[in-house]
């Protein structure tokens, strides 16, 4: 115990001053890294996308950064080293490009639309958008401020519908968690989670959903180190290539 | 007392210590201070203090109830597998919390262990106020069982055998005696678990849920802000940090120094044993 402790006492030095001095490690120079800030929602199909481009660029290794598009957008903003900004709203890259950080105007590649999710028996027996608002229904939905619920929001003011949920979760993964879980009766997700969940859960779309489409959009971000291999990502997922993956994953077509 | 410290020593603990506090400096320097009394006297921001004082304190009661009996099982007792129930009670210090929530879950949540019997007995968990103190005190229960074990142990047991000689009952020996010697070792452990509890973040969002007024507490509605409104994280965040370090501020006073000041104020009130 003894000699570890004096070891890691010298270690630890080093490592604060190598922190405060900000060393970075340097870039592989072996070959071209692009880095990619996807949102959450996203993680499937840009997993499959990037190693499609990696074998198209030989040499090329894409790093994939997974988060909510508002931290994302954040980290980009605080100096985050991202090539490609992939949002899960337009208000974030909107964001982004008052900041003066998007290079050229946003594309959109793919909606998302809400839908219910419930455990596979269904013990509530939802059917329809007006069930989840029925009294003993246990419903979790996202919270206004994050995208998924401020497309809740706008469903329920369309449809004249009032949720009291029994919890409004930060994200969607959250929610579908607690429905995956057994914990809710059911859940307002994207149509994309409840794909990613597999038997997990089962859906129940419901046509109102069409009141609140979330578009997606991408664009190189200014400050990145790679703009000709960013221009090539964002071209490889609005091309067929790119958009047969997202369709497969359950996005729809902007 | 020997006070000697290695300059290099003293320049590390420098480093260690700014480490801590340029992240809290850095944030004081974001508050939006014209707007930092609207921010954290808002509805939601009253709201989610209220409920993170209400749920932090009952944690704190229930990690007293059976964070002391555990503390003296552990240090007092003599049983196979103790070292063994040592390790797991101390399990939540060293686990994410995300962890105890998922194990909360399958324990108390509606398809779990106990979650079945208690919902045919009519009670609900998830997404109660009763979840937040069950995780608060989940990984909070540690805090305590550690500073109160480390008391008695330094406490000794010799005036515990001199009460028993006289004939004291072990319930005796126990009220009269052995807390009245570990009271400061107890309420600093509470405050540790009390602090502890008003900054849980990872179970209650795993295990309870976000409802305002119901499972959100002041770090879940940091987190939720963070996502619109920086300046009321931000504002929110210098609050939590303000209370923390008021409550621990005013009440810990970490352990005992070793000197003879110390031994000396423990042992000067050992309680009256009845003869």
């Amino acid at each position: 115990m003894r000699p570890g402790i004096r070891a890691s006492a010298v270690l630890g030095a080093g490592t604060v001053a190598a922190v405060l001095t900000g060393c970075a490690a340097p870039a592989g120079d072996a070959g071209k890294t692009l880095t990619v800030f996807a949102a959450a929602s996203l993680q499937t199909p840009f997993t499959a996308l990037a190693e499609e481009f990696e074998a198209a660029h030989p040499g090329t290794t894409v790093t994939l950064s997974f988060a909510g598009s508002s931290d994302l957008a954040t980290q980009i903003s605080q100096g985050a080293p991202a090539d490609v900004f992939a949002s899960a709203d337009t208000k974030n890259m909107a964001k982004l490009g008052g900041a003066g950080l998007v290079e050229g105007s946003p594309r959109d590649f793919a909606t998302n639309v809400l839908t219910i999710a419930v455990p596979p028996e269904n013990p509530a027996s939802i059917a329809s958008f007006a069930d989840l608002a029925k009294p003993g229904v246990r419903t979790v939905i996202c919270a206004a401020q994050v995208p998924c619920g401020a497309a809740t929001k706008r469903v329920e003011q369309e449809t004249g519908t009032t949720l009291t949920p029994v919890s409004e979760e930060s994200s969607v993964t959250d929610v579908l968690g607690k429905v995956v879980s057994g914990e809710a009766d059911a859940g307002l997700v994207y149509v994309t989670d409840v794909k990613a969940a597999g038997d997990k859960v089962q859906a129940i779309p419901f046509p109102e959903s069409a009141q609140a489409v979330n578009t997606y959009p991408i664009a190189a971000v200014r400050t990145g180190k790679n703009q000709d291999l960013a221009d090539a990502f964002i071209e490889a997922v609005t091309g067929t290539d790119g958009q047969r993956i997202l369709r497969g994953a359950g996005f729809g077509t902007p | 007392m020997y006070t000697g410290i290695p300059r290099w020593v003293a320049a590390i603990a420098a480093v260690g210590a700014l480490f801590v506090l340029l992240p809290l400096a850095a944030m004081l320097g974001r508050v939006n201070w014209p707007q930092f009394i609207p921010l954290i006297t808002s509805e939601s921001s009253l709201t989610a203090l209220g409920l993170s004082l209400r749920t932090a304190a009952a944690s704190t009661v229930l990690c007293v109830l059976f964070g002391v009996p555990l503390a003296l099982v552990l240090a007092r007792g003599d049983f196979p597998g103790q070292r063994l129930l040592r390790s797991f009670v101390l399990l939540p210090l060293v686990l994410p919390p995300v962890v105890g929530g998922i194990a909360l879950l399958y324990a108390f949540g509606r398809q779990g262990l106990l979650g079945q019997s208690l919902g045919i007995a009519g009670l609900q968990i998830a997404f109660t106020t009763t979840a937040v103190i069950l995780a608060q005190t989940f990984v909070a229960l540690p805090f305590l069982v550690v500073s109160l074990e480390g008391a008695l142990r330094s406490a000794g047991s010799r005036y515990e055998s001199v009460a028993a000689t006289l004939g004291a009952r072990p319930t005796t020996v126990l009220r009269r005696v052995t807390l009245p010697l570990v009271l400061p070792g107890l309420a600093s452990g509470a405050v540790l678990s009390f602090a502890r509890s008003l900054g849980e973040f990872g179970a209650t969002l795993t295990f309870a849920g976000s409802l305002p007024g119901v499972t959100r507490t002041l770090p879940l509605e940091i987190y939720l802000q963070r996502e619109t409104d920086a300046d009321a994280a931000v504002a929110l965040s210098l609050l939590l940090v303000v209370v923390a370090v008021v409550v621990v501020g005013l009440s810990y006073r970490g352990p005992a120094p070793a000197g003879s000041g110390g031994r000396s104020a423990r042992t000067g009130t050992p309680g009256r044993v009845p003869a």
